[in-house]
């Protein structure tokens, strides 16, 4: 006690901010996790392009055509591409969540390796429903 | 495990509603329709995506694509309000503004909601051939 240091020593801190040397690091598991609520947010905007096509197929042939065309251009495919992937990630990752319910896949090497089949199933699946979507409209 | 519960609040007769997990068991079912759904959705997508508006509208009159269209609209929209709700409540501290958003997020799955199913139910119930 006598030769302790002086001054106050530095306050004891909680391991999750200890960020260089501490016990946290950056997981998978973790990446996956907020993937899920991010891409649930994008889906937000997803089922708002679903309510945009059931109106304007309901408002009549003028509005679906607008629809179908602004779905059609650059910009239209690259948020329909994205929500795909949202639709997918969170897909997958959302079987994944239905295990964990269950009481299943909690050791950590299942939870990283479902992780990283909840990834691949989303940007596989985005690429075969796209490749059916553009070679379908070439056939024609 | 059996009742997680104070002796002394189960005497009082106190605890819970037993409705506790209904925005739970709502998130999981709904998540469970949702695959199927999409499935179903994204299979659709390919034979409507190069088609016209008389494509979308046939498609509309059958009663198997009407009704799965339907309740793609309704899991997906109660889904989606249950999902932004748990957001809301994690990341809003504010009473006020968690109360607002709160109320807000219920009204746009609400009313998105009721949008798509009656623009659907709208397509799908006109006589066929006959622009809507």
């Amino acid at each position: 006690m006598a030769d302790a240091a002086p001054g106050p020593r530095p306050r004891p801190i909680s391991p999750n901010i200890q960020l260089d040397g501490g016990v946290w690091r950056w997981h998978v598991t973790m990446f996956a996790s907020i993937l899920h609520r991010a891409t649930g947010m994008g889906l937000y905007v997803g089922a708002l392009v679903f309510m945009a096509w059931a109106l304007s197929l309901a408002a009549g042939p003028g509005a679906y055509g607008a629809f179908q065309s602004l779905a059609a251009s650059i910009l239209g495919k690259i948020v329909l591409i994205g929500l795909t992937l949202c639709v997918f990630y969170h897909m997958g990752n959302g079987v994944r969540h239905l295990a964990w319910d269950s009481g299943y896949g909690f050791r950590p090497k299942t939870a990283d390796t479902t992780a990283f089949v909840a990834f691949g199933f989303a940007v596989v699946a985005t690429i075969l429903l796209w490749a059916a979507i553009l070679t379908t409209g070439a056939a024609q | 495990m059996s009742v997680v519960r104070s002796p002394l609040g189960r005497a009082r007769g106190l605890g819970s509603a037993k409705h506790g997990v209904g925005h739970f068991i709502a998130q999981r079912v709904t998540a469970i329709a949702l695959v199927l759904l999409l499935l179903w959705g994204a299979v659709s997508v390919v034979g409507l995506a190069h088609g016209d508006y008389s494509t979308a509208t046939d498609w509309l009159h059958s009663p198997i694509n009407a009704a799965l269209a339907v309740l793609l609209a309704f899991a997906a929209f109660w889904h989606m309000q249950l999902g932004m709700r748990v957001i809301i409540e994690d990341y809003i501290q504010k009473a006020s503004t968690k109360a607002a958003l709160l109320v807000l997020n219920i009204f746009v799955g609400w009313l998105g909601g009721a949008l798509t199913i009656l623009a659907i139910l709208k397509v799908a119930l006109a006589p066929a051939g006959v622009s809507v």
